[in-house]
């Protein structure tokens, strides 16, 4: 047993009869009995009567928003395993914060939470909370007799939460079942029912033994839930992280030849979602920047993922890029129609020593621009590879890059045996070029 | 030179990464996720934690308890995620808790257009938490911006315990650039600054004459005590009207009164300059390219870029703006720091330049007004 840590100085200030006042006491025994010192423990409190929780302790304590105690909870244990993290909510906090109950139960980080269920909002003025029976005389008039209440434990069980337990704040059990549960490893749920005096139990008759009927007809929670037993999440977590490869810093790409144009270059790929457009975008800048030239990368599609137009706008410049929209395109890519539609008037304003690369049966508008129409389909090219197909036939006009920049490009960016098979999509278009 | 060719978001990991951030909690959020991806790739491998939240409240709720424990903290969102982090934001501002949030901004109002940019959370972020205290704001205008003041971030927000905000855009996010990384000055991470008497430790008490208090950590050997609740020096409630108006002016001068020393910004100023452009984020790259279009048109312009956007540099504004008659304000958005240049600037013709309609403010736009 070690020495009790409630603080003396500030002793619980419930109303007389509050069944918070003795679960706090309670779980001072159950700390005590546990060997427990302070700065072992943080008592993470939610809001309303059992958001006081934290005052009456020589632990660590934080004190949050409504209903989101659970989410500073698991940070705190996330970050220290070692730390023992007890969660008080009231019935109001476990309605508004339903989401992170939920995700706690699913999730299993070590957390003991106990639900100080008075069947109403004390401090607001006993509205309805969500385990309200319908029958009750709240503060809410006769909103109550509209809804079902919550059955804590049924759902937390059903949402995967290992350690379950309904009791009485009345139980002589009480200390033993805190322990049971902070003991437990893994995430633990005890729905502790309680008499409110100041709010609920002024227009409803609840009695100790009343909450002892009540809680022998319903099915028995022993506690461990047999089907939702496993790893818990932190240690699971370490071990999977200890796993993962780290991140190599981002890939550096030197200046190794020179560019075909030492001038500004506009592009802009027209095409559709799946085409990879971005893919083929990013290449064409890395091939770019192999010729020490600056490049940035503009893209544009809709929240759809396979359907849609997508664009991409580049710039390659021997000099620093501002704006990053591009302006006098020159070179055009166009290779779905959607792509083209969202920007048509991308065609009026080219000029003739502009270079258009189309696919065969894409339309496009009439414009001054030379236009070199390629028949992927017939190469073998899929759609999906078009963009990069068309920076195979760029390459071999040495517009803006040329073969050399492109297959350097491609090294930097893939790998086997994505490689190869870019390096012949790459190879099979430059014969149409 | 070596280039990397990188996106915003991907730059801003790094930067938190460099700066010695080691717990991020997202939700996905486009133009937003790919700080979380790359966080996720990030953070496991070197001891650190990336979660996924169950939704933006508890990603910011799992930040603010690690902040807690002593880890740097980081969380990313767009503009609808902002609105359900309010609660937390204010907790974060009234319990002193580090922590770095971005918000790449995309068009609202709203769900708006998620793939979509606009400026348009910028008043949002200084005023979106209740009691209205004071939060700091960066606004990156590219992929090296998106790096060095994610890092710069994390210094600010340890050494004055207070949100950090980093106002990305989509447009600068999710577009990728070639930067010089061997050019980016290294710099040095700064760590809040822990109790040297943890005996005496209080949660809320300054010493001397400081702003900003001494850090323990929840977890450690000395019990900690951190509180949403109006509170004393203790951590515990207080109704006391005296000491509640101290620790608020205390809390609202320590960020307030710093500004002086992180009036991020750039300026390129032209003697006998008689129009000023005012502009940050995403559209100072417009700006840039007009300043020089103008300037070969033989007009005499001067441009000033806000890095640092709230608290407002008023001083940097005002003497940056000395001399000078015409005020051009450039932003991607219905009208909004516009207002703060207005209230600093009353003698001066101020003419704004906005866009809200998902394309950048170009170049030829800023030319036209000027």
């Amino acid at each position: 047993m070690a020495a009790s840590l409630l603080d003396t100085t500030r002793p619980p200030v419930f109303c007389q009869g509050c069944a918070h006042d003795k679960v706090t006491r309670t779980l001072d025994e159950a700390f005590s009995r546990l060997g427990l010192e302070g700065h072992q423990i943080v008592i993470v409190s939610d809001i309303g009567c059992s958001g006081l929780f934290d005052t009456f302790f020589h632990t660590h304590a934080m004190h949050g928003l409504h209903g989101r105690a659970l989410t500073y909870a698991t940070g705190l244990k996330m970050a220290c395993p070692d730390l023992h993290v007890v969660v008080t909510m009231g019935d109001g906090g476990q309605g508004i914060g339903g989401a992170h109950f939920l995700a706690a139960c699913r999730r299993n980080v070590d957390l003991t939470l106990l639900v100080l269920n008075n069947f109403n909002f004390g401090m607001t003025g006993g509205q309805f909370s969500a385990t309200t029976p319908p029958e009750a005389s709240i503060g809410s008039g006769f909103l109550n007799r509209l809804e079902r209440p919550l059955d804590i434990c049924q759902v937390a069980s059903a949402a995967g939460a290992p350690y379950v337990s309904r009791c009485s704040t009345y139980s002589k059990d009480l200390s033993r079942e805190f322990e049971r549960a902070m003991t437990f490893r893994g995430f633990s749920v005890v729905d502790v029912w309680g008499v409110c005096p100041g709010r609920y139990t002024r227009n409803n008759r609840l009695t100790p033994a009343m909450i002892d009927d009540a809680l022998a007809r319903l099915e028995p929670t022993p506690g461990p839930v047999a089907e939702n037993q496993r790893r818990e999440y932190g240690e699971y977590y370490r071990e999977e992280a200890r796993r993962q490869d780290a991140l190599p810093r981002p890939t550096t790409i030197d200046k190794e030849v020179a560019p075909p144009q030492n001038l500004r270059q506009d592009i802009i790929v027209m095409g559709s979602a799946g085409q990879r457009i971005i893919t083929a975008g990013e290449i064409l800048c890395m091939a770019g920047m192999t010729a020490g030239l600056q490049a940035t990368q503009k893209n544009e599609y809709n929240i759809t993922v396979l359907r849609g137009p997508s664009i991409s706008e580049m710039i390659l410049s021997p000099t620093a890029i501002g704006y990053t929209g591009t302006q006098r395109h020159s070179v055009v890519i166009a290779i779905a129609d959607e792509g083209v539609a969202r920007r048509s008037s991308v065609f009026e304003s080219l000029e003739d020593t502009a270079l258009v690369i189309r696919a065969e049966g894409v339309a496009i508008p009439e414009c001054r621009a030379e236009v070199i129409s390629v028949n992927f389909k017939g190469l073998g090219i899929r759609p999906p590879d078009w963009a990069l197909a068309a920076l195979g036939v760029l390459s071999t006009r040495n517009r803006a890059i040329s073969p050399d920049m492109l297959i350097k490009a491609l090294h930097y960016r893939f790998q086997e045996p994505v490689l190869s098979s870019a390096l012949k999509i790459v190879q099979s278009a430059r014969s149409a070029g | 030179m070596a280039m990397s060719f990188m996106e915003g978001n991907e730059a801003v990991a790094w930067g938190a990464f460099d700066a010695g951030c080691r717990f991020f909690a997202g939700y996905p959020i486009t133009p937003a996720t790919t700080i979380y991806n790359t966080m996720l790739r990030l953070l496991p491998p070197a001891g650190g934690i990336c979660l996924q939240g169950e939704d933006e409240i508890a990603s910011i709720g799992f930040c603010l308890g690690a902040s807690m424990a002593g880890l740097k903290v980081m969380t990313a969102t767009s503009g609808p995620g902002i609105s359900l982090y309010s609660e937390q934001i204010s907790f974060a501002i009234g319990g002193e808790i580090p922590i770095v949030i971005v918000d790449v901004q995309r068009l609202g109002p709203s769900t708006g257009s998620a793939t979509r940019g606009a400026d348009g959370d910028i008043q949002f972020l200084r005023w979106g938490n209740s009691g209205g205290l004071p939060v700091i704001v960066l606004a990156p205008s590219d992929v090296r911006d998106c790096y060095m003041l994610t890092r710069e971030a994390f210094n600010l927000s340890e050494t004055y315990r207070c949100p950090v905000f980093v106002a990305s855009n989509k447009e600068i996010g999710m577009t990728r650039e070639s930067i010089d990384v061997e050019t980016v000055p290294s710099s040095r991470p700064l760590k809040r600054t822990a109790s040297p008497d943890p005996d005496r430790f209080q949660p809320f008490a300054v010493r001397d004459d400081r702003t900003v208090p001494d850090f323990l950590p929840i977890g450690g050997p000395r019990v900690v005590r951190q509180t949403s609740s109006t509170h004393g020096t203790d951590g515990y409630i207080t109704t006391d009207p005296g000491e509640i108006s101290r620790i608020l002016d205390r809390m609202t001068r320590k960020v307030a009164g710093a500004v002086g020393n992180f009036s991020l910004h750039e300026v390129d100023a032209q003697d006998d300059a008689g129009i000023l452009i005012i502009t940050y984020g995403i559209t100072a790259r417009a700006a840039r390219v007009a300043l020089d279009d103008l300037r070969t048109a033989g007009e005499r312009v001067s441009l000033l870029v806000l890095k640092t956007l709230w608290p407002v540099p008023g001083r940097l504004i005002r003497k940056t703006a000395e001399n000078i008659e015409r005020v051009i304000v450039a932003e991607m958005n219905n009208g909004q720091y516009v207002r703060e240049i207005e209230r600093l600037l009353p003698q001066h013709t101020i003419d704004f330049v906005g866009r809200m309609d998902g394309t950048l403010i170009s170049p030829e736009d800023i030319r036209e007004t000027v």
